[in-house]
């Protein structure tokens, strides 16, 4: 007993250290440009699983502990946007019983979310789920429009998580809903001008109108783009907004992701922030 | 004297110190890291020579099917310089490559496009002398214009198309629509399989963002420091990598 109480003492006094030594390193950073967002392409749970002689399952459960420490490192850094690619519309055409499987894990770790909403509101993490949710299960669904309508006054932190996503979505949607816009508008202004419609401007839709319709227009494009287990392709992950973003790919595969490929990647952003802030402006 | 003011001000300027403290230990590091990118730009140099010298048999037989379509994406300052973007292309024709897209942001390559044509280019008006065995390659000039403002384009041409008539059928626009569209304005390529990323960052710097769904991106580091072997190992290690698109 005494033992035990010792050995308690001792893991929370390292933690404690550890934990210090951290927001050191965090407040060290801090003297330089801190990315506003980050976004995350989550590869590698079933090469993670492989590797390991896993099931396939447990690979996707690891990757979700490595999601919660790379937010809260992030977080803690000052990163204000944080979007993750947790599900593709490209993933559906994998097994039926493995697309079930990730749903399931979805709908679990969605209404343990909501069970600890509490200490999510007083951290002020707004959660949006981004994709055509319709695609989803409905249980999925509503648990996943239930979590974005409880943490929709909170404003310090955003969790972006990208579900049924493509960038080849996105884009086509956008230009639906802006043409939509646009329809309704010249419609009423039409009907204020005894019908008539102005159909001669040949520029109805900016890129400034797209941008507004898109997915991710509730957020600052990203200034990092990851993509853990080292694949330097996109996969179809914010073609759009990533004009301007460092591509950084980790060799680490997701559920091996932590604390310093946050810190590395973050040093890089700082060591090439000047060409990025400058290409931005040129824009 | 006020003993609580007397220490309120004495902590403000440990953690002055501090912060300053940690604003010069921060730009050491920084620092370090530079001379870490130097110190790599070395060994890479010495990669390039082994490899350009046969050294590392590895990458003596590049199986150049695998890419049927290169990519180049070049920083605009850096493109300004025509003698090296030459040099580079030279190497890509030596290396057997028949297709290339040239992107930079500001369309510099596009202002250049006669100098490149009359080099390299396959078409009836390049001039090529008996003599000259340069193999030949088609290309593509992209620029900023066909990203973005493309697809703006191609909105206001489906707008016109399904929404100026207020009696005809709205789909919901998918990708087959946006590509039709884009096929009009002349946007008929094809997808690059491997982009490569002349520049100091890695960063694609606004290359259509429809056509790099599965593309893979290297970054080769500033052009004036281009060397053929490591476009060489891009090249290798893009014919082993293995793409599930998603399944």
């Amino acid at each position: 007993m005494e033992e035990e109480r010792q050995s308690g003492v001792i893991s929370k006094w390292l933690g404690g250290l550890i934990s210090t030594m951290r927001r050191l390193l965090f407040t060290f950073m801090s003297s330089g440009p801190i990315p506003q967002h980050i976004a995350f392409i989550m590869d590698g749970n079933r090469r993670f699983a492989k590797k390991w002689k896993l099931d396939e399952g447990a690979g996707h459960k690891a990757g979700f502990l490595s999601l919660l420490s790379v937010l809260k490192y992030c977080y803690e850094v000052g990163v204000k946007y944080v979007t993750v690619y947790a599900f593709s519309l490209d993933n559906f055409n994998r097994r039926p019983d493995e697309v079930q499987y990730v749903m399931d894990i979805m709908y679990e770790k969605i209404q343990g979310f909501l069970k600890e909403l509490d200490m999510v509101n007083r951290y002020g993490v707004r959660v949006l789920f981004i994709g055509d949710l319709n695609r989803l299960d409905e249980p999925v669904r509503l648990a996943a429009e239930k979590a974005m309508e409880a943490t929709a006054k909170n404003t310090k932190t955003y969790l972006l998580v990208c579900v049924a996503y493509t960038s080849s979505h996105e884009i086509p949607r956008a230009i639906y809903e802006a043409c939509q816009e646009k329809s309704l508008a010249l419609a009423s202004s039409g009907k204020n001008d005894d019908g008539i419609v102005n159909d001669d401007d040949d520029d109805v839709i900016k890129v400034v109108d797209l941008e507004k319709h898109m997915y991710m227009g509730v957020a600052p494009d990203p200034d990092i783009l990851v993509r853990s287990s080292g694949e330097t392709r996109l996969s179809n992950f914010l073609l759009w907004q990533s004009t301007n973003s460092l591509l950084y790919s980790p060799k680490a595969l997701w559920p091996e992701m932590g604390f310093w490929q946050v810190v590395w990647g973050i040093l890089k952003y700082q060591n090439k922030c000047y060409y990025l802030e400058k290409k931005k402006k040129q824009a | 004297m006020d003993p609580v003011a007397e220490s309120q001000k004495f902590f403000r300027r440990i953690s002055q110190s501090s912060n300053i403290m940690l604003f010069l230990l921060w730009h050491v590091v920084h620092l370090i890291l530079s001379v870490l990118y130097i110190v790599r730009e070395i060994f890479r140099a010495i990669e390039n020579y082994l490899i350009t010298n046969g050294y590392v048999k590895t990458y003596t037989n590049l199986n150049l099917d695998r890419v049927k379509y290169l990519g180049i994406v070049i920083d605009s300052d850096e493109a300004r310089n025509t003698s090296k973007v030459v040099e580079l292309l030279e190497w890509l024709s030596a290396l057997g490559v028949k297709k290339l897209c040239l992107y930079d942001r500001e369309g510099v390559l596009k202002k250049s496009k006669a100098v490149f044509m009359e080099r390299f280019g396959s078409t009836e008006n390049s001039v090529a002398g008996p003599l000259v065995s340069k193999k030949r390659m088609d290309f593509e000039f992209v620029s900023i214009t066909d990203g973005k403002e493309a697809v703006a384009k191609a909105a206001n041409l489906l707008f016109k198309k399904y929404y100026v008539d207020g009696d005809s059928e709205k789909p919901f626009f998918t990708e087959a629509h946006l590509t039709d569209a884009l096929k009009t304005l002349g946007a008929v390529e094809p997808d690059p399989d491997l982009l490569l990323i002349y520049g100091p960052v890695r960063c694609h710097l606004g290359f259509p963002a429809w056509r790099i769904r599965y593309t893979e991106m290297v970054h080769m580091g500033p052009l004036k420091y281009k060397k053929l072997g490591l476009i060489m190992k891009a090249i290798h290690r893009f014919t082993k990598v293995k793409q599930n698109y998603g399944s």
